[in-house]
C-alpha cells in the first residue's frame, strides 16, 4: 500500500551551519519500524535530489520512535551567507512529510 | 539540599515573545528562569554594536524587561540566569543595576561571567599551538584572520553554578551554551558532581527542551497544529527537576500551549546531530536513552537518560565579514501569475548581465510557488499570485548596491499586474559567516564577578 508520510508522521527541521537537520517522529509505535525500514537515507537523499549538495546522514531514535536526519550542504552556505527564503531549512521537515512510500506491510492509521 | 526546583524557560532567542518571562514569574510559582539570546551569528551583531558605544554589545530588550520584574523577582527569590550579557556581559549587568535602582530596589546582587571573549587573544592562543582551525572544513583560520568579527567560547553551567554559590540573584554570560543556563541550577541545588555523568545529561536534555521556549509547548508544533489551545497566550514550558535526575517538563496552568510527549519530542530532535553524542561542555548526552512518559495533562516526565564524561575542550563560535547580500521582492497577480514573474525574473537578469555586475550567486525564488519545497512542490498551474524574489551576494558592495536599482524600474518595465514594492530600494547587509573551532578547556579560564546594589 502506498502511504504519505504526513498521515504516519510528525517532524521538525533546522539548522546547523548549512547543514540541516529533520527529525521525523512516527504518530504511533507501530509506525517506527516501517519508516526505519523504508525511509532510509539514500531514499531521502534521492527524494531531495539536487536540494541536497552534500551527503544525507540518518540516526535513529527507537526511543522517541524518530530518526534524525542530517542533510549536509542543503541551505545555500546557511547563515546569513544563504541567498534562500527558507535559510534555516524550517520547512524542510514539510517536504520530506510529503513524501510517499509503498510499503509491503498493512497499517491503519 | 532542595528535592525538587521548578525552572521557567523565559526566552528562546533574541526578540523572542516579550510577554512570556512577565507571564512565567507571575501566573504560578518557579524558583528560576533561564533566558537564552544568543544565536551563531548574534556575537557579531553585538560586537558592531559595542564598536560603535562601548556601553552597548548586550540584548537591549534585557535591561527593560527585569525593569518589568525585578521587584517581583527579589520579593519571590525568583533567580534568573541568562546569556543576555553578548559580548558585553558587565554592561549589561551596570544598565540593570542602574534601571533597579531607580525602581527603588534596595538589594540585588548580580553574577557576571566574562572570559568567553577571546576576539583579542586569537594571535596568543596561535603561538600556543592552538590553531582555532574549522572543525568543519579543517580550514586554516589564517584565511579569515583580518576579516574576524567576534570569537566566544562556549562556557557551560559551572561558571553559572559559582555565581550561584556566591548569592547573586541574577546571572548575566557572555557565550554560554543554552543548555548550561538550565542545568545550572539542578547542579547547585542538588550537590551534583562533576562525574554525575547521568545527571548531568539529564540537566542538559531538560535545558535542550527549554531552550526555545514556546516550541515545546505548542509552537512551531507539526504533529497537530490545530489542536493547540490559546495559541495567543501561549505559555513558555518549565522544568520541574527532582535530585535523582529525572524531570517533569509541564508550563503554568493558566496558559494556552500544550506539553504532550509529541510537543516534546519534536523539541528533542531539533537541531541535533548525532544523538549518541550531544556534546556539552558539561556531558556528553545521549538522546537514545531518554525515555518520555505522560505524566498528566500538560505533564510529561523524561527519566532514564544516560550521560559520558564531558570532552577535554570548549567549543569557539567565531565570526568573520564574507561580502555581502541583499533581496528584492515583488508580488505579480493572476492571470498568468508565474509566469509574469519568470519572464520578470528573465528581465532582470538580463539587465544585470548588460551591467557587468558580478556575483557569487544570484538566486531566484517564487514565494508562493516553490520557494520551500522546490522541485517537491505540487504542481499548481493557476497561482493566484506569486512574490518573485531574488537574492545575489557577492564580496564587492557596489555590485549589490547597484542591483538594489533593478528592482523597481520592472514595475514600470516588466511584466503587468505587479506589487508589493514598498520600503525603497533594497540595501546590501554584511554577510556575516560562521567559524567553528575547539579549544582546550586548559587555555581559557571563565571567571564571575559580583556587582551589587547594596
Amino acid at each position: 500500500m502506498k502511504v504519505r508520510l504526513l498521515d504516519i508522521c510528525h517532524g521538525r527541521s533546522g539548522d546547523k551551519g548549512d547543514t540541516a537537520n529533520i527529525g521525523l517522529i512516527a504518530r504511533k509505535k507501530e509506525f517506527y519500524p516501517i519508516i526505519e525500514k523504508y525511509v532510509t537515507a539514500q531514499v531521502v537523499g534521492e527524494y531531495f535530489g539536487q536540494m541536497v549538495l552534500g551527503k544525507v546522514e540518518r540516526y535513529e531514535l527507537p526511543n522517541l520512535w524518530a530518526l534524525n536526519f542530517l542533510l549536509h550542504n542543503a541551505l545555500g552556505g546557511g547563515g546569513t551567507k544563504s541567498l534562500k527564503n527558507d535559510a534555516q531549512g524550517k520547512t524542510l521537515a514539510a517536504a520530506l512529510l510529503r513524501m510517499q512510500i509503498d510499503i509491503k506491510e498493512k497499517i491503519e492509521y | 539540599m532542595k528535592e525538587t526546583i521548578r525552572i521557567a524557560s523565559g526566552q528562546g532567542f533574541w526578540g523572542d515573545l516579550l510577554t512570556a518571562p512577565v507571564d512565567q514569574v507571575t501566573k504560578g510559582p518557579v524558583d528560576y528562569m533561564m533566558m537564552d539570546y544568543l544565536a551563531e551569528v548574534t556575537m557579531s551583531i553585538m560586537q558592531k554594536q559595542r564598536r560603535k558605544d562601548p556601553r552597548l554589545g548586550y540584548a537591549k530588550d534585557l535591561v527593560e524587561l527585569t525593569e518589568q520584574i525585578i521587584p517581583l523577582c527579589v520579593e519571590k527569590k525568583i533567580r534568573l540566569i541568562t546569556n543576555g550579557g553578548g559580548v558585553n556581559p558587565v554592561a549589561c549587568a551596570e544598565a540593570i543595576l542602574g534601571a533597579a535602582k531607580e525602581l527603588g530596589v534596595q538589594k540585588l546582587k548580580i553574577g557576571i561571567v566574562v572570559g568567553d571573549d577571546i576576539l583579542d587573544r586569537i594571535d596568543d592562543l596561535r603561538k600556543q599551538g592552538i590553531d582555532l582551525k574549522n572543525m568543519e572544513s579543517g580550514r586554516s583560520v589564517e584565511t579569515v584572520r583580518e576579516r574576524l568579527q567576534s570569537a566566544n567560547v562556549y562556557f557551560g553551567a559551572w561558571p553559572i553554578v559559582e555565581a550561584l554559590k556566591q548569592g547573586a540573584q541574577m546571572v548575566i554570560t557572555g557565550r554560554t551554551t543554552d543548555t548550561g543556563l538550565t542545568l545550572a541550577p539542578m547542579i547547585y541545588e542538588f550537590g551534583w558532581k562533576e562525574g554525575d555523568w547521568d545527571k548531568l545529561a539529564a540537566g542538559t536534555v531538560a535545558g535542550h527542551i527549554l531552550e526555545c521556549g514556546g516550541q515545546a509547548s505548542g509552537g512551531n508544533f507539526s504533529a497537530d497544529w490545530k489542536a493547540v489551545p490559546d495559541m495567543a497566550h501561549i505559555g513558555f514550558p518549565i522544568a520541574e527537576a527532582y535530585a535523582n535526575g529525572e524531570i517533569i517538563i509541564t508550563k503554568h496552568e493558566n496558559t494556552g500551549g500544550l506539553i504532550t510527549m509529541q510537543s516534546v519530542k519534536e523539541q528533542l530532535v531539533y537541531e541535533i546531530g548525532d544523538p549518541r553524542k550531544y556534546i556539552t561542555p558539561d556531558c556528553v548526552a545521549d538522546f537514545t536513552t531518554i525515555q518520555l512518559e505522560h505524566a498528566g495533562k500538560d505533564r510529561v516526565k523524561v527519566s532514564g537518560v544516560k550521560g559520558k564524561p564531558a570532552t577535554e575542550f570548549f567549543k569557539v563560535s567565531m565570526s568573520f565579514l564574507d561580502g555581502y547580500t541583499t533581496f528584492g521582492t515583488l508580488t505579480y497577480s493572476w492571470p498568468d501569475a508565474l509566469e509574469k514573474a519568470k519572464k520578470a525574473d528573465e528581465v532582470l537578469r538580463t539587465r544585470i548581465k548588460n551591467l557587468g555586475l558580478e556575483f557569487e550567486e544570484i538566486r531566484s525564488e517564487f514565494v508562493g510557488y516553490n520557494s520551500s519545497h522546490g522541485h517537491l512542490a505540487a504542481n499548481a498551474k493557476d497561482v493566484n499570485e506569486v512574490a518573485l524574489r531574488v537574492g545575489v551576494r557577492s564580496q564587492d558592495y557596489d555590485s549589490v548596491e547597484r542591483f538594489g536599482k533593478e528592482i523597481a524600474p520592472l514595475i514600470l518595465t516588466g511584466p503587468p499586474s505587479v506589487t508589493g514594492f514598498a520600503g525603497g530600494r533594497p540595501k546590501p547587509s554584511e554577510v556575516i559567516s560562521y567559524w567553528p573551532a575547539l579549544i582546550p578547556k586548559s587555555a581559557v579560564k571563565p571567571e564571575v564577578i559580583i556587582k551589587e546594589i547594596s
